[in-house]
């Protein structure tokens, strides 16, 4: 028998959350520390004797067990979940209730109310982020330094803020609360950063990023699972990551070198998520609002749709930027609006477009400016132009994958003539 | 053929570290896999052997005290065994050079089976 892939994380966030409903959120440390001695014994026995036929089961039950004997041995001296204080105390009910707990429905609900808590508005993006990361999606401290490029003690010090903020409450989110639609969308917009961190964050194309997609992706199907969750907002949100997530097998070609949209092997796309994705933009498409995440899922489904980069529906592509600044203006919306204005009109347009910019110096930092500065140099044919700005961008790579991209391309303005237009959005 | 015993001893500290994270734990537990697989494929393997719980009795001299441990003062113990066949000591020690628990600061103890058949 083989573990699916990332299967004690995944089993960690479910785990985590059975145990929680019935410690108590106070005692999350304590639920945590039983999940970590279940996996414990689990490595310990399936080394030797092999994986069981239902691993799931297996590490369930060990939970359970001790689960059992931590509240038998500390339901005097200890408080648990005050809800469940009562049938707790009795042998009669406190097998039934633990078992409960770990029923499939009450994982579900318990892990979205864990989801809900870690998503206070209290607490800063980059803590909430830490939280669903590490309670929920089972990662580590040093996996999460990883993904995000920062050290190790900054994410400890994030996590132990956001988690003596959530032990500080008394329980968790209550689904019925009257704040339930607020809080959805600060959830929401969690997960849209945890995506965009795998998809565009400095740690892109290297291993982490696909798991940091991968997690925000699986995170939104729960919130789809339940249906006060289940809104349009959340319908738009899954089809924007599920279609650029299609793109990530064809964004890195098999030398693992970058490649952007124009040069992508549209055959290589996952035709099963684009699918997916513009199965939930439909969904999306029920209720009066128009929010950001729906005109992001349109923008995405216009590629995922377009059999050429040529033949993609560029008016509305920038119609759909247009819509979207008026909305949620940003640095990088403006400049995915200039290179989609410089595919419908010119390059010249394009980069009129990206000189004009209003806060264009937010993104100094950032190599895809100067790199769609090169790329549209380079399709007006001036040539010296976009070499210096292919030099600037590379200067700029957050990781050799992009470094390697841009030193390639300021390389090429010195080389042969090559007259393939060579723009997109989204990279 | 002869055969050899595998001791594996852990320090309390090296056993959390081969645990870490669970992604590290699924990737160790993928080691000792592919290491017991590799094993069992070339004849080696006469018995997986089982884990040891941490906790035990000891029960001493003549007045045949009974103490919890000695696990205080054993400063790695055995956390399981699995008996293997091979040609000499040699090759036992060979085999054992793959073992996962080298990766985390544990150590695999290597003890021939004393033969009966004289």
């Amino acid at each position: 028998m083989e573990l699916s892939e990332h299967f004690f994380r995944r089993e960690s966030g479910r785990l985590v959350a059975a145990l929680t409903r019935i410690f108590g959120v106070h005692n999350l440390t304590l639920a945590e520390d039983v999940v970590q001695d279940a996996f414990c014994r689990a490595l310990e026995v399936w080394k030797v004797r092999g994986v069981p036929d239902n691993p799931a089961a297996w590490l369930m039950a060990a939970a359970r067990h001790r689960a059992l004997d931590v509240v038998r041995r500390e339901r005097t001296a200890q408080k648990f979940a005050p809800e469940l204080a009562r049938v707790l105390e009795s042998e009669w009910t406190l097998a039934p209730t633990v078992d409960e707990a770990f029923a499939q429905p009450a994982i579900r609900d318990e892990q979205l109310r864990m989801m809900f808590s870690c998503c206070h508005p209290r607490l800063p993006e980059d803590v909430q982020l830490a939280l669903v990361l590490n309670i929920l999606c089972g990662f580590g401290a040093g996996e999460i330094a990883s993904a995000f490029l920062i050290g190790r003690a900054a994410v400890e010090k994030r996590l132990s803020r956001g988690k003596t903020t959530l032990a500080g409450a008394k329980r968790l989110f209550d689904l019925e609360d009257a704040e339930f639609e607020a809080r959805l969308s600060t959830v929401l917009r969690a997960l849209y950063l945890l995506f965009n961190e795998g998809y565009h964050g400095g740690a892109a194309d290297t291993a982490v990023h696909t798991d940091l997609c991968g997690e925000a992706m699986h995170l939104t199907r729960l919130l789809l699972e339940a249906p006060p969750a289940a809104v349009p907002e959340t319908y738009a949100l899954a089809a924007l990551m599920s279609l650029h997530a299609a793109r990530l097998p064809a964004r890195l070609d098999p030398d693992g070198n970058l490649n952007p949209l124009v040069d992508q092997d549209r055959s290589r796309w996952d035709a099963r998520l684009v699918e997916q994705g513009l199965g939930y933009l439909e969904h999306s498409a029920s209720g009066p609002v128009v929010t950001a995440y729906h005109i992001e899922a349109a923008i995405a489904a216009a590629h995922a749709t377009a059999p050429s980069l040529e033949e993609t529906d560029w008016d509305s592509v920038v119609e759909l930027y247009d819509r979207l600044m008026s909305l949620a203006a940003s640095p990088v919306v403006a400049l995915n609006r200039a290179i989609a204005i410089g595919q419908r009109d010119g390059p010249s347009s394009g980069l009129d477009a990206l000189g004009s910019m209003a806060d264009r110096d937010r993104l100094r930092r950032y190599p895809f400016y100067p790199a769609a500065m090169g790329e549209l140099e380079w399709r007006r044919g001036n040539r010296a132009a976009a070499r210096a700005h292919f030099a600037a961008a590379a200067a700029l790579a957050r990781n050799p994958v992009e470094r390697r991209f841009l030193v390639k391309r300021a390389a090429e303005c010195g080389g042969v003539v090559d007259a393939t237009p060579r723009m997109e959005n989204g990279w | 053929m002869s055969q050899f015993l595998y001791l594996y001893r852990m320090t309390d500290a090296s056993r959390q570290a081969a645990m870490g994270s669970p992604e590290q734990a699924q990737q160790s537990m993928q080691r000792w896999m592919t290491w017991m697989r590799e094993l069992d494929t070339k004849g080696h393997l006469k018995d997986r052997g089982q884990p040891l719980e941490r906790t035990g009795k000891v029960v001493r001299g003549q007045q045949k005290s009974v103490t919890d441990g000695p696990y205080l003062e054993a400063k790695d113990l055995v956390g399981g065994f699995t008996l293997v066949e091979a040609r000499d000591i040699d090759q036992a020690v060979e085999l054992s050079r793959g073992c996962p628990i080298l990766d985390g600061g544990g150590s695999v103890e290597v003890r021939p089976v004393m033969k009966m058949d004289m």
